[in-house]
């Protein structure tokens, strides 16, 4: 074949982790901090129903939309947790992940050249999501002494009049940064003023560690313009169930409904189905799940307290993001290094956005034995950098 | 904290005094005092050793017996109760809903011993009606642990 390929899929740079992904692939003894996905097993009681889910037959295509009950679950939820109410019928879908949402979001919102303000560091697939959408991404650089939390000035400065739709990435994946009640208002402010749209990806909402989480969309006037992604793979360790969903305004899930109805179908019938039982009987193991998650959080802090090592305390998700500009080093090379030195795998920042330059993510979806190991020999890789 | 606390030393009783502080995001001094408490309260009542005596060349049998034993005027199963807890072959006494009353476990060297007990030491309690003796074939999970499991990682080494 001689006949050119999509541009705008060529042109998009393949993920900054990939790159990472095969140096380390290379080495089998290497211990990670490199994942995104929770070290729990799915607790057995949601497995199960999914197993009898099978056992019935329920081998079937839901209705586009996602099973009804699931949906109800989910608005119950929605109601009891984050104080936002949604209609079943008309405002809520069930995507293939929040990974489908995010995708399908962007598409049912925007128009070619229509600008979406992505803060980074954040998550991979923003950026190339809205450019597949045949959006314009305007990044917005967040800065650590803020604790990489998006603030008014910066919002302020990043819209135009091409400005669509704000992404909204907290509790934040890479950085651990939360954003509480008073700052999501200040945003609202400005959001509302300027008539935009807000995508909030709240994937880890059950992962906070200061108060409970607030969802923007639970704010005066901010439900009308927002489209809030959440869905099972943090909180329930269900990633390989590949289960999310959107909830927005009808006129908004009517469109992203048809987007997925031509491109998924629906998502698969029996994750739906164990996760209509998440919904309604995980919240203790949400819970202990959490409190595991939080011990491990203390002790890395503990343990960069220990060795130097500067870190702004994060409240949310089960990441820690390390400044290690100390070193001269770019975060490639530490991590290059770390990795070839001592066998660790973690993640350069930059590899989920420039602003992630000096910084490198390290995950606590890991055992504390597992944590206890790797710090050890941080501790002697930055000594040995020191001199 | 007390509900964390316990939950974390129910896991790990060896875990130390420092990183158990660092866990709970606590002092380190009131921790302490705060174990102190729970033990003198009875909360904490031992920091055992969770065996899988199977892997070892030491035999054990265990068995779990079912006692109907009639209640004594003023002081129910209690009594009863006790006078079996005292030998110290007996692992556990608990109370039991349903068919029958007590529910005794015991731990011995061999089959005869748990036979010998049975038949000598406890039919022959005056308030015990009859006993139904089970033999642990294979112990499983024990105290929240399964025995026998290697949980490999299956997860990619790096994922965003
Ligand atoms: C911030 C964030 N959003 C969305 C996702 C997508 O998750 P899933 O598609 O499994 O729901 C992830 C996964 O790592 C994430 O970290």
């Amino acid at each position: 074949m001689t006949k050119p390929l999509s541009e705008v899929v060529q042109n998009i740079k393949p993920s900054g982790i990939r790159k990472f992904f095969d140096i380390v692939s290379e080495m089998k003894d290497a211990i990670s901090l490199g994942v995104g996905e929770p070290d729990f097993d799915t607790p057995w009681h949601i497995r199960d129903e999914g197993i009898f889910a099978l056992e019935k037959g329920k081998t079937f295509y839901t209705s586009n939309s996602g099973l009804k009950e699931l949906r109800e679950e989910i608005c119950n939820y929605l109601k009891r947790k984050q104080n936002v109410a949604y209609d079943p019928l008309s405002e809520v879908i069930v995507t293939v992940g929040g990974s489908e949402a995010i995708d399908i979001g962007l598409r049912a919102l925007v128009n070619p050249g229509d600008e979406v303000i992505i803060p980074q560091p954040s998550y991979v697939s923003y950026e190339p999501c809205a450019v597949l959408a045949g959006a314009k991404p305007v990044i917005i650089n967040l800065k650590a002494e803020n604790e990489f939390r998006l603030t008014p000035e910066e919002l302020q400065s990043a819209i135009t009049d091409k400005t669509k739709v704000l992404i909204l990435p907290y509790p934040n994946n890479p950085t651990g940064a939360i954003m509480e009640r008073k700052e999501l208002e200040e945003i609202a402010k400005i959001i509302i003023e300027n008539d935009i749209y807000v995508m909030s990806d709240e994937i880890y909402a059950e992962l906070t560690y200061k108060g409970e989480h607030v969802s923007i969309a639970s704010l005066d006037g901010m439900k009308e313009r927002t489209i809030l992604i959440n869905g099972f793979s943090k909180a329930y360790a269900m990633t390989g169930w590949r289960l999310g969903y959107a909830c927005a305004p009808k006129e908004i899930i009517r469109q992203m409904t048809k987007i997925h109805q031509f491109a998924i179908m629906c998502a698969p019938t029996t994750s739906q189905y164990a996760a209509v039982e998440a919904l309604k009987n995980g919240d203790d193991d949400v819970e202990s799940m959490r409190q595991a998650y939080n011990q491990r959080r203390r002790f890395l802090l503990n343990a960069f307290k220990e060795m130097g090592l500067e870190c702004f305390e994060p409240y949310g998700a089960f990441y820690v993001f390390p400044c290690i500009k100390e070193f001269g080093m770019t975060s490639e090379e530490f991590a290059t290094r770390f990795l070839e030195e001592e066998r660790v795998a973690a993640i350069p920042g930059n590899a989920f956005g420039e602003s992630g330059e000096g910084f490198l993510r390290i995950s606590y979806a890991y055992s504390l034995d597992n944590l206890k190991i790797a710090m050890e020999r941080l501790k002697r890789f930055i000594e040995k950098l020191r001199g | 904290m007390r509900e964390e606390l316990l939950s974390v030393l129910e896991k790990n009783s060896r875990i130390d005094l420092k990183e158990l502080a660092v866990l709970l995001g606590a002092e380190e001094i009131d921790v302490a005092n705060e174990i102190k408490k729970l033990e003198e309260e009875g909360i904490i009542c031992g920091y055992h050793t969770l065996i899988n005596w199977d892997k070892t060349s030491i035999d054990k049998v265990s068995a779990l017996i079912e006692v109907k034993v009639t209640p004594q005027r003023g002081q129910g199963f209690d009594k009863i109760a006790e006078r079996i807890y005292n030998y110290p072959e007996v692992r556990a006494v608990y109370l039991i809903s349903g068919g029958y009353d007590l529910l005794v476990t015991l731990e011995e060297k061999t089959l005869r011993e748990i036979a010998n007990f049975v038949s000598d030491k406890l039919s022959t309690l005056d308030s015990v009606l009859s006993t139904a003796t089970h033999f642990v074939l294979k112990k499983y999970k024990d105290h929240g642990t399964v025995f026998d499991k290697k949980h490999e990682d299956e997860r990619e080494i790096i994922t965003p």
